[in-house]
């Protein structure tokens, strides 16, 4: 018996945008506006994170180059604005010769990069990955007072919040397990925003109950032992890896509880689509809390 | 020894080890329970670990190995060498690359035989390319040199092509396809290497006679009755078949060719024709060994099981190196 995979795409996003109108709409109309005089004015972005976050918030003009993950429709929820950006493979040189007053970057990417541009004094602003909701917003208002946006910035955070409170809804007893399952047989940690996702959509994170806090490696014998009562196969890309290939693995299958699968693009980034990523999961709990 | 008795004790060996290789595993399952689920597929998730997870495992294990182990000892019969290898000559990186060819190109995942059909014909390349460059019955040296000259071309391409795939997995995928590991196969592996390797175990299983008459040297062989070029033709096609589906579905586990018949020649007398059979065996107990060693070593984790046999094989090639200085 196969169980029942959750396709990505249109499903989903009319489900959204039943549910949420108010968040595409703060997406899309946050785009135009005045920009602060003081605030930069040649921007550029070096991590796709970063990049959708400016997309999301920048003046027409501000933003000056993205990398080229975030034109990428698997890699990137906001692959369709993106294509009208000039792209970076975040290399120091390049960037360096876009004549940028902001350079946005990861955290734990690209170091060697962040340290040249620094030397050649170029600001730098990193942003280390949302791994809570909480940090999500905080990266919010934090990119905002970046690009002179606050005000459109305070206004996505807020929807998200109110969005995010109106999806979480209480389980009866106690919620079904859930574990996420990547290549190499990698289980995000609980401790985390993949774990906070999985919480707000109504499912214990099986990494919390294997404290699992971190995320760590999950043979796939351990995994079926466990018999969680949905597996969230987690995908970078239908290009073809072995490392990727244990994700098919049939054993998979003969599992009693169901499968979903998601794809890096809906999760890896604090973003507001996040909660469509919430969303699809609520819809997979057994006992059909969410209807 | 008498072959039948050696055969016999290899058998209950490999038995032996394909049944520890059922009972080794992260999950905490005691020999009772598991070996009644797998019989009866249990209840629960033990018969699901047991059937899908550890059978196929330990049945692709002894698949492996067999095939590495007739595949060298046929190898070093034509070509009167105990250093040819598959691993060691570079046919194992030419098979890897031509399964990693079939999956970046999709056609592994349009028709899944092509998969390891492409590692036959890249193993069949390699064969063609080191009988070419160091000739049958050419110097030792000729033929390692050959070997490490293909071996670094075909995993640099492996390498190349990997690192063009826009999965971010893929680059990791490269020590995966130098270094071999069985971790989480399942039966569609089995099924895709199964008629390549009967293939090939079937061709070079009917080379005995043949090579044992080539001990004698060429001219001998030829004057004996032996077709010596369908013996080559024989060892090539089952060399490329067996080594091709191995490592389609292992990635490339080096050195259980060398080390097998290197341990077994004494045995049987420096007969080609008993080490046969003999390799067959015994690289099936070696590969299933090293994969209970890894899971051993280093439990959930995926260590590579080329990383053991490398430990292990890599003295014994020493070994070889200082014994033909000696006569040398």
């Amino acid at each position: 018996m196969r169980p029942r995979q959750i396709p990505l795409g249109r499903g989903a996003c009319r489900r959204l945008a039943r549910g949420l109108p108010g968040l595409a709409a703060a997406l899309w109309l946050a785009g135009p506006g005045l920009a602060d005089p003081a605030a930069p004015q040649r921007v550029v972005s070096i991590n796709l994170c970063t990049d959708q976050l400016a997309l999301m918030l920048a003046a027409p003009g501000q933003l000056r180059a993205l990398t080229r993950l975030a034109q990428d429709p698997e890699s990137s929820v906001m692959a369709a604005r993106a294509r009208s950006y000039r792209i970076n493979h975040g290399r120091a040189e390049e960037v360096y010769l876009e004549k940028p007053d902001l350079v946005l970057a990861g955290r734990y990417t690209a170091s060697a990069t962040v340290t040249m541009l620094r030397g050649l004094g170029i600001r730098v602003e990193t942003f280390a990955p949302a791994e809570s909701f909480a940090e999500l917003r905080a990266s919010i208002l934090r990119m905002g007072a970046l690009l002179g946006r606050e005000a459109e910035a305070a206004r996505i955070e807020r929807r998200f919040a109110e969005n995010l409170a109106r999806l979480q809804r209480p389980s009866r007893g106690a919620p079904p397990v859930a574990a996420t399952w990547a290549a190499h047989g990698y289980m995000a940690g609980s401790a985390s925003l993949t774990g906070e996702i999985i919480t707000a959509a109504g499912f214990r994170p099986l990494a919390r109950l294997i404290g699992h806090g971190a995320g760590g490696f999950m043979p796939l014998e351990a995994l079926v032992m466990a018999d969680p009562d949905l597996v969230i196969l987690s995908r970078a890309d239908p290009a073809p890896a072995h490392s990727e290939a244990v994700l098919d693995h049939p054993a998979l299958t003969a599992l009693t509880g169901r499968a979903a699968v998601m794809q890096d693009r809906d999760w890896i980034c604090g973003l507001p689509a996040v909660l469509d990523a919430v969303d699809r999961l609520a819809a997979n709990r057994p006992d059909g809390a969410r209807e | 020894m008498t072959p039948a008795r050696l055969y016999t004790l290899l058998g209950i060996l490999v038995a032996g080890l394909f049944l520890a290789a059922l009972l080794t595993g992260v999950a905490a399952v005691d020999p009772v329970t598991a070996l009644r689920a797998l019989m009866t597929g249990g209840e629960g998730p033990v018969g699901i670990v047991m059937r899908e997870i550890r059978l196929p495992r330990a049945l692709l294990a002894a698949m492996v190995g067999a095939c590495l182990g007739l595949s060298g000892a046929a190898l070093q019969g034509l070509l009167r060498n105990p250093m040819a290898e598959p691993g060691v000559i570079g046919i194992s990186a030419a098979a890897g690359l031509g399964a990693v060819l079939a999956l970046q190109t999709g056609l592994a995942a349009a028709y899944a035989f092509a998969l390891p059909a492409a590692a036959l014909v890249g193993a069949l390349a390699g064969v063609g390319a080191i009988l070419f460059l160091a000739g049958a019955g050419g110097g030792t040296l000729a033929l390692i040199l050959a070997g490490i000259a293909l071996s670094a071309l075909c995993s640099a391409a492996t390498a190349l092509v990997l690192n063009l795939s826009p999965n971010p997995f893929a680059a990791q995928d490269i020590v995966f396809w130098m270094m071999g590991s069985l971790a989480d196969v399942s039966f569609t592996h089995v099924l895709l290497a199964a008629p390549l390797m009967a293939l090939g175990a079937f061709l070079l299983w009917r080379t005995g006679p043949g090579l044992e008459a080539l001990t004698l040297g060429e001219e001998a062989a030829a004057s004996m009755g032996v077709n010596l070029a369908r013996l080559r033709l024989s060892v090539v096609l089952g060399t490329a078949a067996a080594v091709g589906a191995a490592t389609a579905v292992a990635g490339t586990v080096g050195f259980v060719g060398l080390v097998v018949p290197h341990v077994l020649r004494p045995l049987v007398n420096a007969h080609p024709s008993r080490l046969l059979p003999a390799a067959a065996l015994g690289g099936a107990g070696l590969v299933l060994a090293a994969d209970i060693a890894v899971r051993l070593v280093l439990p959930g984790q995926d260590l590579k099981i080329g990383v053991l046999l490398a430990l292990v094989g890599a003295p014994v090639f020493l070994h070889l190196i200082w014994r033909m200085r000696g006569a040398a």
